[in-house]
C-alpha cells in the first residue's frame, strides 16, 4: 500500500496532544478560501509505503512522551482512506496514539475504515451554513455533520477546530452557530479556534493562483483569545 | 580531625582524607517536590540588583568596557577590596577594587593585553610593560617554538582560536573543598604529597611536579591572604551557608584573579551547598528567603565577572562571555537523584535577579530526574532561553556522579580531572586544501605538504576520500604538535596554581581537540557522493568553487546514508589525532563545539561542494546547516543524536530553537512537550541541547544571524513553518507585527 505524500512534519505541538509527527497527504476534494496550503491540493506528492512511513516515525517514537504520537493531515486524509486505515492499524499494532485531522470530506465508509484505527479527531468545521460551505469552500456542512455523528457513534475522541477570519467567520453570531453545532457532539472533547494568517499568499503568488483572501485582515492574536473564550463558555 | 563547623554532619570517608563526593553522598538530601517552596527576591536583593543593573547599562554605554585598571596586573591580592554595596551585600568580593572594572593579565601575552588596552581607548602603563619586559610570557614560549608549518596552519585558519595568546581555561577548581575542609588542612594535604614526591626519582616530569605543587601551595597562601583583605580567615572550615558559599567563592575570585582563561566554570556546587543550607534551616538559624538571598547575591557576584578581551577574540566568541559554568541536577550512582532544593534555588536566581547567560546554568538530564525538576527546567527554559542540557546517563558511566562542565560541554571529574584546552580544527577546509594539494583555496599559499591537487573535473568519492587520507594525518599531527607547545609552555609560563591546589595532586589529564564545520563536510562529502559535483578552477589552477547538480540527502533530515558520513568523519579525525601521544600523556578527546567561532571559520573558508559559497558561516557546534533540513526538528536531533559520545568525550553540541507557539497552545503545554523532546533526545544517546524558546525579539535577530537559530519554527496560520523557509519580505513581515504586539 502506497500514499502519495506532500512532507513529513517530525516535531507538530499544536496538532493533537503532546509532541506529534504529523504526515501530509497529497490531494483535496476542498478548495477552501483560507487555505494555507494550496500546494496539497492537487494530486501528485511523492509516493512512499506504509512500511516506509512507519520506520520514519518509529525513529520519533522516543519523544512521544506519554500522550504524543502522530497526526495525519494534508490535504485531505481521508481521499487516501486505505493508506491511512493501514497506517494507522501498523501504528497501533505499535502501541502509538493516532491522530486524524480531516475536514471531514470523504467517503463515509472509507472514513469508517480509518476510525476503527483512529485514537483522536482533529475534525475543521469551516462554516456554519449549507450555503457557507458550498460558497467558500466547494463542501458540504451537511457531509461533515454526518461523519462528525459517525464518529460520536463510535465514541471517538474528537476535537473541533474553526478558523476564524475577521469579517467571515468571526462574530458572535457564527461562533454562537458553531458553537450549537458542536454541542452536539457527545464525543466532543476540545474546541479549538485558529487565527487565520497570510503568510501563505506566497505560496499562491508561486503557484499562479489568486489568494481569494487577500484583501482581509489577519487574525489576531487578542482577537482569537477573546473568541477562544467566548467559545468556550458557550459549549 | 574532627571540626565544630562539621557538627551535624555525618562522618564518612570525607572526614579523614579530601574527597568531597564523599561528603556530598553521606549528607545530602534528595528532593522530589516542586518550586512552590522557592522565595521571591527580597528588598535588599532588588536594591542591589538595581545598582547592578544601572552598572551593566553604564558598561554598555561606554562600549562594553566600563573601566580598566592599567596600572595593576592581576593577582589574588594586588587590589584592595572591592565592594558593589559594602552594608548590603552578603558574599563579598571583587576581581578588582570596583565593580565591573577590568583588571590587566599579561600573562598569557603582553602584546594582546596592549591591545586589548587600546582597542577600548585605554594604554597600558608603561610600569606594567616595564614589570613584562624581563618576563617570559606564555604566548612568547609558544612562538619561540611554533614550527613555520604550525604557523602557516593557524594563519591559514585551518586550526584557529588556539589559546597560544592568553589562557587556555577550562580548568575548574574544586572551590568546594575551601568549604568543607578549610585551607590550612588543603595547605598541609599538598605539603605531605610534596614530601611523598620528594622521595621520587628527579626526573623531569617529577620535578615539574615539585615545582607546581610549591606553587600551588604558595597561592593557597595567597588565597588566605586575599579573603583576610575582605576580614575573613578562611584557613578554616566554613561553618554556616553564608559562609560555606563565602569560602567558595574566594576560591572562585582567586582563580579569576590569577587566570584569564576563556572558560571558567564554577563547578558543581548547589547540592554541596544544599547541605550547608538545610543544616541551618533544620536548625532554625535561616529562613528560606535568607537561602534564596544568599544565593541571589552569590549570583550577582558571578555575573560581574569579566576579562579585558581583543575584538578578534570577541569575535571569536561574541558577547564577552566567561562560561561561569554550573552543573544542576543529575542523578547518583546509587539511584538517588542529585536534585537538592538548592538547584531549584539557583534556577530561581533567573527571576530574582533576572535572566541572564552567566553563570551558564547547565541542567544535566537524566531519564530518571524527579518529574517536578524536569518541568521546573523546562519552564525556566521556556520563559528565560537561558539554560542548557547535557545527557547524564551518557556521562555518569565515564565520569561518576561528581563531574561538572567545563565551558560548554566538556565533562570532567571535579578536582580528578583537568583539561588542555585546544580549539578546533577547520574539515570543510580539510577537504578543500586536499582538492588543491596542500593549498590554501583562498590565498593560494601551500599550507600543507604539496601534492598533486584533484585533477578531474568532476569530483569522484573514492578518490576524495582517497586524498583525504594523506592531509587529515597532516592536520592531525600538525595539530597535535601545537597543542603539545602551548600547553608545555602554559604549564611552564602561566601555571593554574590556585585552581590546580584545589585538585588532587595525581590528576588525570585530558587533551581536548575539536572539529568545525562538521555538517558543511558531511554534506560536501554527501553531495560528492549521491549528486554531481564539477569543479571550478582560477586561472592558477585552484579549485575556488563548484557547481553541485542534483539533489543530495543533507545531514538533519534522519537519513543515515549522509549521517553516517558525518560519523565516519568524525571517527576517523578522532583515530587519527589519537596515534599522535600528548603532552603529559594527556588522554585525547574531542568535540563538536565552535560556540559563535562558526561565523570566523566561515570567513576563511571558501565555497564547499554543499552549494555553501566562500565566506559564509557554518552552522554552530554539529547542528545542521540551516534551510536543509525539510523533515522538521526531530529529524534534525535524531541526525546530531547519532553522533556517538564515544567519539567525542568532549561534547557535542547542538542548538534547537522553537518559537511558543509551536512548541504548544499552552504553559503547560509547552513545557510537557519540551520534557519529552528533552527526554526523546537523550534517550537516543545525544549528548547536549542547546534550548531557545524564542520570543519576538529573538525573530529579530534570527533576522540578522539565521545561523545562529537554524531551527526556528513559526506557527502560521494553521501549520508550522521554518523561520528560513520565509523570504525576507515574510521575515520582515511577521517581525514587524510581532514586535508591533510587543510595544
Amino acid at each position: 500500500m502506497k500514499g502519495r505524500i506532500n512532507s513529513f512534519q517530525s516535531m507538530g505541538a499544536v496538532d493533537g496532544p503532546g509532541v506529534r509527527f504529523v504526515v501530509f497527504l497529497q490531494g483535496c476534494p476542498l478548495r477552501c478560501v483560507y487555505c494555507h496550503n494550496p500546494d496539497t491540493w492537487e494530486a501528485g506528492g511523492e509516493e512512499y509505503s506504509v512500511d516506509d512511513v512507519v520506520r520514519r516515525i518509529l525513529r520519533c517514537r522516543s519523544y512521544f512522551g506519554e500522550d504524543g504520537g502522530v497526526t495525519v493531515s494534508g490535504g485531505e486524509p481521508l481521499m487516501q482512506w486505505e493508506f491511512v486505515s493501514e497506517l494507522f492499524r501498523k501504528l497501533k499494532e505499535e502501541g502509538i496514539h493516532t491522530a486524524l485531522d480531516t475536514s471531514g470530506t470523504g467517503d463515509p465508509d472509507g472514513a469508517a475504515e480509518v476510525l476503527k484505527y483512529t485514537d483522536l479527531v482533529l475534525c475543521d468545521l469551516k462554516f456554519s451554513s449549507e450555503e457557507d460551505y458550498s460558497r467558500y469552500c466547494g463542501g458540504s456542512l451537511g457531509q461533515v455533520l454526518s461523519f462528525l455523528e459517525l464518529t460520536g457513534r463510535l465514541d471517538i475522541p474528537l476535537w473541533i477546530r474553526h478558523v476564524v477570519v475577521p469579517g467571515l467567520t468571526d462574530g458572535k453570531e457564527n461562533l454562537d452557530r458553531i458553537a450549537e453545532l458542536a454541542r452536539h457532539c457527545p464525543n466532543l472533547r476540545r474546541i479549538e479556534l485558529l487565527p487565520f494568517r497570510k503568510i501563505c499568499s506566497v505560496k499562491y503568488e508561486a503557484m499562479g493562483v489568486p489568494f481569494p483572501l487577500a484583501g482581509y485582515e489577519e487574525c489576531t492574536e487578542e482577537a482569537i483569545q477573546k473568541w477562544n473564550k467566548l467559545i468556550t463558555l458557550r459549549v | 580531625m574532627k571540626h565544630s563547623a562539621w557538627e551535624g554532619f555525618r562522618e564518612g570517608r570525607w572526614s579523614e582524607e579530601i574527597d568531597v563526593r564523599d561528603f556530598i553522598q553521606t549528607n545530602y538530601t534528595p528532593y522530589e517536590g516542586n518550586e512552590d517552596f522557592l522565595a521571591g527576591p527580597t528588598e535588599r536583593t532588588k536594591t542591589l540588583m538595581k545598582k547592578l543593573k544601572y552598572l551593566f547599562e553604564l558598561e554598555q554605554e561606554s562600549g562594553g568596557v566600563l573601566d580598566i585598571d592599567t596600572q595593576t596586573v592581576s593577582s589574588l591580592t594586588s587590589y584592595q577590596p572591592g565592594y558593589l554595596d559594602k552594608e548590603r551585600e552578603i558574599i563579598v568580593g571583587l576581581q578588582t577594587d570596583r565593580p565591573l572594572k577590568r583588571g590587566v593579565n599579561p600573562f598569557g601575552g603582553v602584546n594582546m593585553t596592549k591591545h586589548a588596552c587600546e582597542a577600548y581607548g585605554y594604554r597600558l602603563s608603561q610600569k606594567v610593560e616595564n614589570e613584562f619586559q624581563y618576563r617570559t610570557t606564555h604566548n612568547d614560549g609558544v612562538f619561540r617554538v611554533y614550527t613555520e608549518e604550525i604557523k602557516a596552519a593557524r594563519r591559514s585558519g585551518i586550526i584557529t582560536g588556539l589559546p597560544d595568546a592568553y589562557g587556555r581555561g577550562r580548568i575548574i577548581g574544586d572551590y568546594r573543598r575551601i568549604a568543607l575542609y578549610g585551607i590550612d588542612r588543603l595547605i598541609s594535604e599538598k605539603e605531605k604529597d610534596k614530601a611523598e614526591y620528594g622521595k621520587r626519582m628527579m626526573d623531569v616530569d617529577n620535578i615539574r611536579q615539585l615545582e607546581e605543587l610549591y606553587q600551588q601551595i604558595n597561592f593557597l597562601g595567597k588565597l588566605k591572604e586575599m579573603a583576610a583583605m575582605y576580614g575573613f580567615d578562611i584557613s578554616r572550615p566554613a561553618a554556616g551557608a553564608a559562609e560555606a558559599v563565602q569560602w567558595l567563592y574566594f576560591g572562585y575570585l582567586g582563580s579569576i584573579k590569577e587566570q584569564n582563561g576563556a572558560a571558567m566554570s564554577l563547578g558543581r556546587v548547589s547540592t554541596f551547598l544544599d547541605i550547608y543550607f538545610e543544616r541551618d534551616l533544620n536548625s532554625g538559624v535561616l529562613t528560606e528567603e535568607q537561602a534564596q538571598e544568599i544565593l541571589d547575591d552569590f549570583v550577582m557576584k558571578l555575573r560581574m565577572a569579566r576579562h579585558l578581551r581583543t575584538p578578534e577574540y570577541n569575535e571569536l566568541f561574541a558577547g564577552d562571555p566567561m562560561w561561569i559554568t554550573e552543573a544542576i541536577g543529575g542523578m547518583g550512582e546509587d539511584g538517588r537523584t542529585l536534585v537538592t532544593k538548592n538547584s531549584f534555588r539557583m534556577l530561581r536566581t533567573l527571576y530574582n535577579l533576572g535572566p541572564s547567560a552567566e553563570p551558564n546554568l547547565t541542567i544535566l538530564w537524566s531519564n530518571d530526574l524527579p518529574k517536578n525538576f524536569k518541568r521546573y527546567a523546562a519552564k525556566v527554559s521556556c520563559d528565560t532561553d537561558a539554560i542548557q542540557y547535557e545527557n547524564d546517563d551518557v556521562m555518569r558511566p565515564g565520569f561518576g556522579d561528581d563531574y561538572a562542565i567545563a565551558c560548554c560541554v566538556s565533562a570532567m571529574r571535579v578536582g580528578r580531572d583537568m583539561q588542555f584546552f585546544g580549539a578546533r580544527a577547520n574539515l570543510p577546509k580539510l577537504l578543500l586544501m586536499t582538492l588543491n594539494g596542500g593549498r590554501d583555496e583562498k590565498t593560494g599559499a601551500q599550507v600543507a605538504p604539496a601534492r598533486k591537487p584533484y585533477e578531474g573535473e568532476y569530483l569522484e568519492y573514492g578518490t576524495v576520500m582517497e586524498m583525504m587520507k594523506f592531509y587529515r594525518e597532516w592536520l592531525a599531527k600538525t595539530y597535535v604538535n601545537a597543542m603539545n607547545i602551548i600547553h608545555y609552555m602554559h604549564d611552564k609560563y602561566a601555571y593554574e596554581k590556585t585552581q590546580m591546589a584545589l585538585h588532587d595532586t595525581d590528576v588525570h589529564r585530558y587533551m581536548a581537540f575539536g572539529i568545525a564545520g562538521l555538517s558543511v563536510l558531511a554534506d560536501s562529502l554527501s553531495a560528492i557522493r549521491y549528486g554531481r559535483v564539477r569543479v571550478i578552477r582560477d586561472e592558477a589552477g585552484l579549485i575556488t568553487g563548484f557547481e553541485t547538480a542534483g539533489d543530495y540527502p543533507a545531514f538533519g533530515n534522519d537519513d543515515d546514508r549522509v549521517d553516517s558520513i558525518a560519523q565516519e568523519q568524525v571517527r576517523l579525525f578522532f583515530e587519527e589525532l589519537k596515534k599522535n601521544p600528548a603532552y603529559r600523556n594527556a588522554e585525547h578527546t574531542l568535540s563538536i563545539l565552535t560556540i559563535t567561532s562558526n561565523v570566523v571559520y566561515g570567513k576563511k573558508t571558501g565555497a564547499t561542494p554543499d552549494g555553501r559559497k566562500a565566506g559564509e558561516p557554518f552552522a554552530p557546534g554539529a547542528n545542521p546547516m540551516h534551510n536543509r533540513e525539510k523533515n522538521g526538528a526531530l529529524a534534525s536531533l535524531n541526525s546530531v543524536a547519532k553522533l556517538s559520545y564515544d567519539y567525542c568525550k568532549d561534547g557535542v553540541s547542538n542548538t534547537f530553537s522553537i518559537v511558543p507557539q509551536a512548541l504548544g497552545r499552552q504553559d503547560e503545554e509547552r513545557y510537557r512537550n519540551l520534557v519529552s523532546v528533552l527526554d526523546g533526545y537523550f534517550g537516543r544517546k545525544a549528548h547536549h541541547l542547546n534550548v531557545n524558546v524564542l520570543d519576538r525579539q529573538t525573530l529579530k535577530e534570527a533576522y540578522e544571524f539565521p545561523e545562529k537559530h537554524p531551527n526556528l519554527t513559526i506557527r502560521v496560520s494553521g501549520y508550522a513553518v521554518n523561520f528560513h523557509k520565509l523570504s525576507r519580505k515574510q521575515q520582515q513581515e511577521v517581525i514587524s507585527r510581532t514586535f508591533h504586539e510587543a510595544m
